[in-house]
């Protein structure tokens, strides 16, 4: 062990925090992100490469394995498709927090009982973050790929159950903290937030995933902080906080985007108080079109906006939205694309879908960017997207989305509505924008129906 | 260690502090990469765990140590990757200079 080597890994460390920060710097832009991502890349070598050189390790056979496997397993993760990309992203987060536990638990086991009372704490701190990220983000996952229900499932007293769980893993790691010789209580500090865990995500429906996505990101960061403070690493504790603060910043945008705050997205399950709204609700008349007459009025426009939603993602129909940009934009029409922060099912969902359709991204815009553009708006066309075009989040005191920012598509001159039915959206709220005298509904599947616009478009005049 | 623990906490608050000012620049129409590449270098915990796994102190803390490794090190390439692929699809409608 020469002191050469200790000094080359802190220069190591040093030079990867450096290129960590900068390479989120660099993400700011879309001109100057991709140098971001080979920023943190070369970071990440240098902090792997210097760690290698630690005086400590004895035995480099399962690091080998463990980097093999590891990378086996990452390739395929990081080729899924772009529609993927919400349940790719929270399985990564419990993948993160799995590598978080289990070396806390190691650390644990190879200290205890000489465990300093502020290093146990900190190391509770990181297993109990670390087990209820985990598992929520197996739930996330789940409801994402849709092997699990996505719609929220409650019963009576389920917060009281909830903030038991979480209460009672408090308690222990209170008494471990105390009593550290006490190693048989280890399991029930991982034991009970890996099931509080799953519960805190039981209730959680669809349309709250971006915010939640989001916490769990945050929730990941914090622990690896946690874990940088036990191991006294300070490049953990920067890579951590780094993470911890930009799942936070997501999720206060997020939650905002939605007029709800965290409390109210992870304990009150939405769709619940709506059940009466929607009951009270009669059939009233709707102006519906066909394509031919949709096309007609696209044609005929000088500005066109378009809104996509999670609809767009299920139908798979951005690529057909590109044809139709391509289509309005050759006749002259100015097209652009209105974005709600929490459309789709995660923070920038509906900017990867549309960029993987080559659209330009100075075409997307988002929500106060392009609010102010609906009045000399000819034609909103909303794709799939329903709550947050929603305008009794302005008008209807009563609506539970009341005083959610939403996009004043209601402004535009004439808007259509690509919709499968008149059934009111995931969260069960009614749109009045449906019954506008400029409203033109649309029936049909997204793909499917901008394919039969596009027809319409190409058709006569190409 | 009272001392380590407060050097740390500063650590950390500048840290969150930068991550912050940093982040809030970001564009929202990069979001999803952000959270991929934060989700990507938040992978460097695979550094506690190469040395868990590697010092082969307990049979135990081996086992766990080379699990994190597989968990952490599949982050790594799955996040720069798919960061990557994600960032090469945004373009501009301006013209590119060759």
């Amino acid at each position: 062990m020469t002191p050469i080597t200790t000094h080359l890994i802190e220069v190591a460390y040093l030079v990867a925090t450096a290129l960590f920060i900068l390479a989120l710097k660099w993400l700011s832009a879309p001109s100057t992100a991709r140098r971001g991502v080979w920023a943190g890349e070369l970071g990440m070598v240098l902090a792997i490469g210097g760690t290698l050189l630690h005086h400590g390790i004895v035995d480099y056979r399962w690091i080998a394995i463990g980097l093999v496997l590891g990378s086996i397993i990452g390739v395929p993760l990081g080729l899924v498709h772009m529609t993927a990309v919400p349940q790719r992203t929270a399985l990564s987060h419990a993948c993160g927090a799995l590598c978080v536990t289990l070396v806390g638990t190691a650390e644990f086991y190879l200290r205890a009982p000489n465990v300093p009372r502020f290093m146990m704490a900190v190391l509770s701190l990181e297993v109990i973050l670390g087990s209820l990220t985990f598992t929520g983000s197996l739930m996330a996952t789940g409801k994402l790929q849709e092997i699990l229900p996505q719609r929220p499932i409650t019963y009576k007293g389920q917060n009281f159950v909830n903030l038991s769980l979480l209460g009672i893993s408090i308690l222990v790691a209170i008494y471990i903290v105390l009593n550290p010789a006490h190693k048989a209580l280890f399991p029930l500090m991982i034991g009970i937030p890996l099931v509080f865990g799953v519960m805190m995500i039981v209730p959680i429906g669809g349309a709250d995933m971006p915010t939640v996505i989001s916490l769990l990101n945050s929730y990941a960061g914090l622990s690896a902080a946690a874990m940088g403070f036990v191991l006294d690493s300070k490049l953990l504790i920067i890579a951590g906080a780094l993470d911890g603060s930009s799942g936070f910043i997501l999720s206060v945008i997020m939650s905002k985007a939605m007029n709800r705050s965290f409390s109210n997205v992870l304990f009150g399950a939405f769709g619940q108080v709506q059940a009466t709204a929607a009951a009270t609700q009669e059939a009233r008349p709707v102006h519906s079109a066909t394509a031919e007459e949709a096309a007609t009025i696209l044609a005929a426009a000088n500005t066109v906006v378009i809104v996509p939603g999670y609809g767009m993602a299920v139908a798979q129909a951005q690529h057909k939205v590109r044809e139709l940009y391509d289509a309005l934009t050759k006749r002259g029409v100015d097209v652009k694309f209105g974005i709600h922060p929490v459309a789709g099912r995660m923070p920038g969902h509906m900017n990867v879908l549309l960029a993987e359709a080559d659209i330009p991204y100075d075409r997307l815009l988002d929500m106060d960017a392009i609010n102010g553009d609906f009045p000399q708006t000819d034609v909103a066309l909303i794709i799939g997207a329903n709550d947050v075009t929603n305008p009794a989040a302005r008008t209807d005191q009563s609506s539970p989305i009341y005083g959610m920012p939403i996009l004043d598509v209601d402004k535009a001159r004439t808007v259509m509505v690509i919709k499968r039915s008149m059934n009111p959206g995931f969260a069960g709220i009614d749109n009045p924008l449906y019954y506008l005298d400029k409203t033109l509904m649309l029936f049909g599947d997204a793909k499917g129906f901008v394919g039969d616009i596009l027809r319409e478009l190409t058709g006569g005049h190409a | 260690m009272t001392f380590d623990l407060i050097n740390s906490l500063y650590v950390f608050m500048l840290a969150g502090f930068i991550g912050f000012e940093v982040i809030r620049r970001v564009s929202p129409l990069l979001h999803t990469p952000l959270m991929s590449l934060t989700n990507a270098l938040d992978a460097i915990a695979v550094v506690g765990a190469i040395v868990i796994a590697g010092e082969a102190k307990s049979t135990l803390s081996t086992v766990l140590g080379t699990l994190a490794v597989i968990a952490a090190m599949s982050n790594v390439v799955g996040g720069f990757l798919i960061t990557d692929r994600m960032l090469k699809m945004f373009k501009s409608s301006k013209p590119k200079k060759p």
